[in-house]
């Protein structure tokens, strides 16, 4: 029977709150924690958000019977105590694949993240987790190349890659820039990189840069017989000007270059993605301002979410975080979105902070790449942490060294084979990383004088954002 | 400035200077650690592949196969074997050892186990 029309308002209740409703496969699902204002229901705050990230709004309007609301809704489906804190719970939504524009996590994102996040009957807000269906997964373009044709393309199997960004991250010339890139190439690294805030700035325009890196990057090969690259970074004012530096990259032959996804948006980074994949680039992102999104663990958007963002829109990179330098990361968490960034299948798994089963059917992995106050002390760790399929960069801890970026450069790259050689004969990297470092710098003084150099440095501070278990 | 030590790499140099592959920042393989990483390849339920070039010809994708990958080999001895056969039969060239990984579609290990004279 049709329904009639009664204006007014309706508690949210009793429209998006369900808790019989069993979520189809291709349902995109998301877990929120919610930290309600007092005196709120949870039910009808958890209802309030599964409306205020889909169909509704704060009052019943006459067009809502021109439609099937009951079919496109979004419906909170499930709620549960967040273990360890009660000002909050997580509320499990479930919508439909039609609410979304095929292949846009910038629709997803706008729907999901979008007014809800300023709604007053909330006081905070967290998305912690979505499951992408593979059938929405199938419409996304992903990473341009994946970590099997990346490992081809540079002919590098085996080991984790080694990088380094230069610095100082702002004030050097292009062809001083050059010249730091060219001395880390040559002592044994496979890329380096631009810092993130270099764009085109008046001390060294885009242009000149990449000319006088390419010139870095082809002495280099010759000289070491090896293939290198150097993240030369496109991000730029307008979405025309990051295509045009693309563009020339790859008229000078650069192998990849590198985008900021967050600050430059994901619009521009979906158009780089599918450019670079019809081009034979790699892409290197990098996640300036992820922090402010996912740092607070009661308020904004997980850094697992923004992961699998990443991976849809794509890129063949991404910043993961180190674990054991100086920038925050969960060991734990860590671990979970290396696994969403890297396989094809990911369980559900609470104790990593995982709360949904992620098939992402065919599409490519992304490296991780582990970046921030790490040196050759670390790498054990990071190879055991890490595996092979990441890039672990070394900035201070390769320009740093005493004798330059080139020693600096193979001290790492002694590190890290000696490291990959010992775990392969079976040893264990974390409790022998001492005696295997000890051993590798008795053949070589860039490692012996490195590891001196940074015997005492340490980044031991608790992690803000932990993993949600009872500890009260 | 006494005590920094010059990085010696050039175009001229390249016996010193020339890398191919993993572990080509080692030492040479001590037969012993050449055997574990057999076994490790053959642990991980790769198949061994054994490729040579002359050295002038090593930037390469395509190294000569010898014969061909060693399907579903596991006796390290046998592996070991054939790279000596490869290295006899072209004592000029560098040999390389692989791992490939039919699932990931890749190569899991490479290693050159014999190196000819850099150029």
């Amino acid at each position: 029977m049709a329904k009639t029309y009664n204006a007014g308002v309706k508690e949210y209740r009793e429209t998006y709150w369900m808790p019989e409703y069993t979520p189809k496969d291709t349902d995109i699902l998301a877990c929120f924690k919610i930290t309600p204002q007092d005196g709120v229901p949870r039910e009808e705050v958890a209802a309030a958000v599964a409306a205020e990230s889909s169909t509704g709004t704060w009052t019943t309007v006459w067009t809502d019977l021109l439609t099937d609301l009951d079919y496109y809704k979004g419906r909170c489906y499930a709620i549960e105590d967040v273990p360890g804190d009660d000002t909050c719970f997580y509320a499990f939504v479930a919508y439909p694949i039609d609410l979304f524009e095929e292949g846009s996590v910038v629709n997803i994102l706008t729907s999901l993240v979008g007014n809800v996040f300023g709604f007053k009957a909330l006081r905070a807000l967290r998305l912690e987790d979505i499951r992408f269906p593979v059938a929405y997964v199938m419409t996304c373009n992903g990473p341009p190349q994946g970590i099997q044709v990346e490992r081809d393309i540079l002919n590098k199997y085996g080991r984790p890659l080694l990088g380094c960004t230069i610095k100082p991250k702002l004030g050097l010339s292009a062809k001083n820039y050059g010249r730091a890139c060219y001395e880390g190439l040559r002592g044994g690294l496979d890329f380096t990189k631009d810092d993130e805030n270099v764009n085109s700035q008046p001390f060294m325009r885009w242009r000149h840069r990449f000319d006088f890196v390419m010139e870095a990057i082809h002495k280099a090969e010759a000289e070491t017989g090896e293939r290198k690259g150097h993240y030369l970074n496109v991000t730029a004012p307008t979405s025309d000007e990051m295509m045009k530096r693309a563009e020339y990259a790859k008229e000078i032959g650069a192998p990849i270059i590198m985008h900021d996804y967050l600050t430059g948006g994901l619009s521009a980074n979906t158009q780089l993605a599918q450019w670079c994949q019809d081009n034979g680039m790699l892409l290197h992102i990098h996640r300036a301002m992820h922090a402010v999104l996912d740092r607070n663990p009661h308020h904004g958007i997980h850094f697992r979410v923004l992961t699998k963002v990443l991976r849809l829109s794509g890129g063949d990179h991404l910043h993961s975080g180190t674990v054991v330098g100086k920038l925050e990361g969960d060991r734990d968490a860590t671990l979970g979105w290396i696994d969403i960034m890297r396989d094809s299948y990911i369980k559900e798994d609470r104790s990593r902070g995982i709360f949904f089963d992620q098939d992402w059917g065919s599409m490519p992995g992304v490296i991780p790449v582990a970046s921030g106050g790490i040196h050759v002390w670390h790498m054990p760790a990071l190879v055991s942490i890490f595996g092979d399929d990441s890039c672990l960069q070394f900035g201070g801890g390769t320009l740093g060294h005493p004798w330059g970026n080139a020693a600096g450069a193979a001290a790492n790259r002694v590190a890290v084979e000696a490291c990959v050689e010992a775990r392969n004969q079976g040893v264990e990297l974390e409790k022998e990383g001492k005696d295997i470092l000890t051993k590798a710098a008795a053949h070589s003084p860039e490692l012996k004088i490195a590891m001196e150099t940074w015997k005492e440095i340490k980044f031991e501070f608790d992690t803000v954002d932990k993993i949600d278990v009872a500890h009260k | 400035m006494s005590d920094v030590q010059d990085y010696n790499s050039s175009l001229g140099d390249a016996a010193q200077s020339r890398k191919y592959e993993t572990f080509s920042y080692l030492p040479t393989l001590t037969p012993e650690s050449t055997r574990a990483q057999i076994q490790y390849i053959v642990d991980k339920g790769w198949n061994p592949g054994i490729e040579h070039t002359e050295p002038e010809n090593a930037a390469s994708n395509y190294w000569y196969m010898w014969k061909l990958p060693m399907f579903g080999e596991t006796d390290v001895d046998a592996i070991l074997a054939e790279i000596e056969n490869c290295h006899k039969a072209h004592p000029e060239n560098h040999v390389r050892l692989l791992g490939f990984d039919n699932f990931a579609q890749s190569a899991g290990a490479a290693m050159v186990i014999h190196r000819g004279v850099s150029v």
